[in-house]
């Protein structure tokens, strides 16, 4: 009995919470068919917006991967002193707000920043570093756990049988990770689009130019074009879709290795 | 003791250039990435000296509702989250498996997404009636929704690993189900929970794209800290912005701290 | 020819290794015996160059390697816990040293499958490590270690992980191997059992240093020291006097040189027999027999025997 309260609770709470509210919006925007919701994602604005989303993603993904990877090394297997400081500022970025880490860019690279006048604010380039500040704890969460626990006989045995120290890193640990990877990197591309606060301050907002899909669906719904917001949510929340399948295709290997 | 010094994880006994490289790449990334930007903050209020500007009854009045507020969505969570991670692990029914999925949803789903939906269905049209919009009730639903994933995914893989032994050993030596839980299942996972519930709060505080649509933005009201910053930024006010910034910052700093030591703790007992 | 020379190893403030000079003669089977934290393993390691000695140098056929790193030793290495490549298959993990000396793709495939035959895996090529069992995935590892011709063989505690039964077959099968191959190896045990079937030479050692050095007749029959007699095999201790429990003859008459005892407790193993008896004066005394023996004495728990050491040891 007490389980079944316990399940139905557990299982309410999750529907109350997160099914109808997300089911409602796919409603929402086919309320009026098929084709206004398509000719709202396929604005010229809504296309720049995903355009510049997906670069953005683009140069923050590949980037946090390969600091992922080597920053793991470095916390797991090499004692270098003070390193465990790096090892704790890396989760900042999940603890802080995405309006902080705004701000802190607009200072470093504004007017009078210890950076300022290089061009990097209210464009692309300030997208691209906002970004990949959110978004750069995943792959290291995701692979130190894993170097830890498989250990480092299988690097010994292979320098043992002449491998060098990159042959061991490329033919050895590598592949020992790669699911860590592949799901931190999963993790990464869903931050990395779905960036909002962060982007919103250091991007100055503009329609058509440093405007990305998240700003689009929040200026657009501001401005009561509730069809378009909704729209450019879809395609969001698809994105969210297959990022889920994704995380729940990879995380078994995970346990089962 | 012996045995204990033999079986210690050796460190790597020949330098190697790859060391030297993953160490300095890392420390070289994190330091234009993440520090040189805190950094810029930190520095900016103290040249401001903007101190004062916490100070302010609105500041205040922000800063007191997002802690206020994360405190309970994070208190609620650790039992919610407790709570569905249980059913998740040791209850077994149909679609078990997608229910699991969901749980990341909030994770993957961006979060002025997160917005709009919940506007959707307890906003002005909502098809159940429930209006919260621009209310706090609105902010605790917009935070227990983004913050719904940490103490489940905490909690769920030490489920999995506890051992069913010490359970059935409990059961054999008379205790009975309530007991089993709240004297051997619960110690075993608090650290997970306590660290889950620590990321629920720092996310919580932190939230800006879930809370924005829905909570009205009403000073003294609705206001959260986050949205406070963007409203002094975006009228010209950086100091003002930065000096609450450093509270989150800190508030932030203090949570990994926490984290990291609720960690340390739970390897000790392991070992 | 492995020379070890005054090597000295520490871990934080534990010494496991005291300046050890260790020879192990070409062509030999080597064991290193001894109890956990005795700096065996850490021994082996240093003459495989994973870990760095803090003083003390390693010379491989008269090759000072002391500085250089594993890969540039040429020994082959086998771990207790295998370490096996999980994401390999067991032909590749056999042709990983191979592989990373860029030897030709004909000359590896005919390699593997020839160690492959040796270590009677060959239907099990493309499985994977974790499809294998114990001894079979310490097997391939026997067969990537062989696979690049080693100068010495290096086994950590190779079939500690194993149960018992695939552990002696194992055991035996390394012998045979060696006797083919002739290749210098050394094995990490702290099985005295394992080290006096497999090796011809056993280096006793404790506390990180080494106790004794010899051949495992002359290990048990003329040890050294206290630690090493009680170490390679049951021993008692009366005073300062060390007695192996088969060195006792017992009778049922007093003849002058016995000494009066009881029978306390009689343990049947198969056709030995174990009789714990308690001197008059006190001492307790483990003694083996064979069952016929016992049959003989007509041996029971209560009884008064009188018994008289054939042999005993002083040091």
């Amino acid at each position: 009995m007490g389980r079944y309260l316990l399940r139905c609770g557990a299982l309410g709470y999750l529907a109350v919470l997160l099914l109808a509210p997300v089911g409602l919006v796919f409603y929402r925007a086919f309320e009026h068919g098929f084709w206004p919701a398509w000719h709202a994602i396929a604005s010229p604005d809504a296309m720049h917006a995903l355009k510049l989303t997906l670069v953005a993603a683009a140069i923050a993904v590949p980037a946090n991967m390969v600091f992922g990877i080597l920053c793991a090394l470095a916390i797991v297997r090499y004692r270098v002193p003070g390193f465990r400081l790096v090892n704790a500022l890396v989760d900042l970025p999940l603890a802080l707000s995405p309006v902080v880490v705004g701000l802190s860019l607009l200072l470093l690279y504004g007017r009078n920043g210890w950076l300022g006048g290089h061009n990097v604010l209210f464009a692309t380039p300030a997208i691209v570093l906002a970004t990949i500040f959110v978004s750069l704890p995943f792959v290291v969460r995701e692979v130190v756990p894993v170097l830890r626990e498989i250990g480092t006989e299988q690097e010994q045995a292979a320098s043992t049988l002449g491998a060098s120290g990159f042959e061991i890193f490329r033919r050895i640990t590598l592949p020992s990770i790669r699911w860590a990877v592949a799901y931190g990197v999963v993790l990464t591309t869903a931050r990395a689009l779905g960036e909002y606060g962060a982007v919103r301050v250091v991007s100055g907002n503009i329609v058509g130019q440093t405007e990305t899909t998240t700003l689009f669906v929040a200026n657009r719904y501001q401005d009561f074009e509730t069809q378009a917001a909704y729209a450019a949510s879809i395609v969001l929340a698809l994105i969210a879709v297959v990022t889920l399948l994704l995380m729940n295709r990879l995380r078994p290997k995970e346990e089962t290795r | 003791m012996a045995a204990r010094a033999e079986a210690l994880p050796l460190p790597r006994s020949w330098p190697s250039g790859g060391a030297a490289l993953a160490v300095a790449f890392s420390t070289a990334y994190l330091s234009l990435i993440v520090l040189l930007p805190i950094a810029a903050l930190v520095w900016a209020t103290h040249a401001h000296a903007s101190w004062q500007a916490v100070s302010s009854p609105q500041a205040v009045a922000a800063l007191k509702l997002t802690v206020l507020v994360s405190l309970g969505v994070a208190v609620f969570q650790a039992i919610a989250g407790t709570a569905v991670a249980w059913t998740l692990v040791r209850d077994s029914f149909p679609g078990q498996s997608v229910v699991n999925a969901l749980i990341d949803l909030p994770f993957a789903l961006p979060t002025i997404v997160t917005s709009l939906t919940l506007l959707a269905l307890y906003g002005p049209r909502s098809p159940v009636g429930v209006d919260a919009a621009f209310t706090r009730w609105a902010i605790l639903l917009a935070l227990l929704f983004v913050t719904l994933p940490f103490v489940v995914r905490t909690v769920q893989p030490v489920l999995v690993e506890l051992d069913r032994e010490m359970e059935d050993a409990a059961a054999s030596l008379g205790a009975s189900t309530f007991a089993i839980f709240r004297r051997v299942v619960l110690p075993n996972i608090v650290p997970a929970i306590l660290s889950g519930v620590a990321l629920a709060f720092a996310r919580a505080v932190g939230e800006f794209g879930s809370v924005v649509l829905v909570s009205g933005n009403v000073p003294f009201r609705t206001e959260v800290a986050s949205v406070y910053i963007l409203g002094r930024i975006e009228s010209g006010d950086p100091a003002g912005a930065a000096a609450v910034s450093v509270v989150l910052l800190g508030i932030a700093l203090v949570v990994l701290l926490g984290i990291g030591a609720i960690r340390r703790r739970a390897t000790r007992h392991d070992g | 020819m492995i020379e070890a020379r005054n090597i000295t190893k520490r871990f934080g403030d534990f010494t496991a290794l005291d300046h050890v000079s260790v020879d192990v003669p070409t062509g030999s089977l080597t064991a290193l015996l001894g109890p956990s934290g005795s700096g065996k393993s850490t021994l082996l390691r240093v003459i495989a160059g994973l870990d760095r000695p803090d003083a003390g140098t390693v010379s491989l056929d008269g090759d000072d390697v002391t500085g250089r790193p594993p890969q540039k030793r040429g020994v082959g290495f086998v771990f207790q816990h295998y370490a096996a490549f999980k994401h390999m298959t067991v032909q590749e993990n056999v042709g990983f040293g191979l592989e990373v000396r860029r030897r030709p793709r004909a000359e590896i495939v005919k390699r593997v499958d020839e160690l492959l035959e040796l270590v009677q895996l060959k239907g099990l090529a493309k499985r994977y490590p974790a499809q294998l069992s114990g001894g079979q995935r310490q097997r391939m590892g026997l067969a990537r270690a062989l696979a690049v011709d080693p100068k010495v063989l290096l086994l950590d505690e190779p079939f500690g992980a194993l149960d018992a039964r695939v552990r002696k077959e194992l055991r035996a099968w390394l012998r045979r191997l060696h006797d083919e191959t002739h290749t210098t190896t050394v094995i990490v045990t702290h099985d005295q059992e394992e080290a006096m079937e497999v090796a011809d030479r056993v280096v006793v050692m404790n506390g990180g240093h080494i106790e004794q050095v010899a051949p495992p007749r002359e290990l048990y029959d003329a040890p050294a020291n206290e630690f090493v007699m009680s170490f390679v095999g049951p021993v008692n201790r009366l005073g300062d006097t060390y007695i192996r429990p088969h060195d006792v003859e017992l009778s049922l008459e007093p003849n002058g040189a016995t000494q009066e005892a009881m029978v306390e407790r009689l343990v049947h193993l198969g056709f030995e027999v174990r009789a714990e008896l308690v001197r008059d004066d006190g001492e307790e005394l483990s003694v083996q027999l064979t069952r016929e023996q016992t049959d003989a004495l007509e041996l029971a728990e209560g009884q008064i025997v009188y018994v008289r050491p054939t042999r005993q040891t002083v040091f």
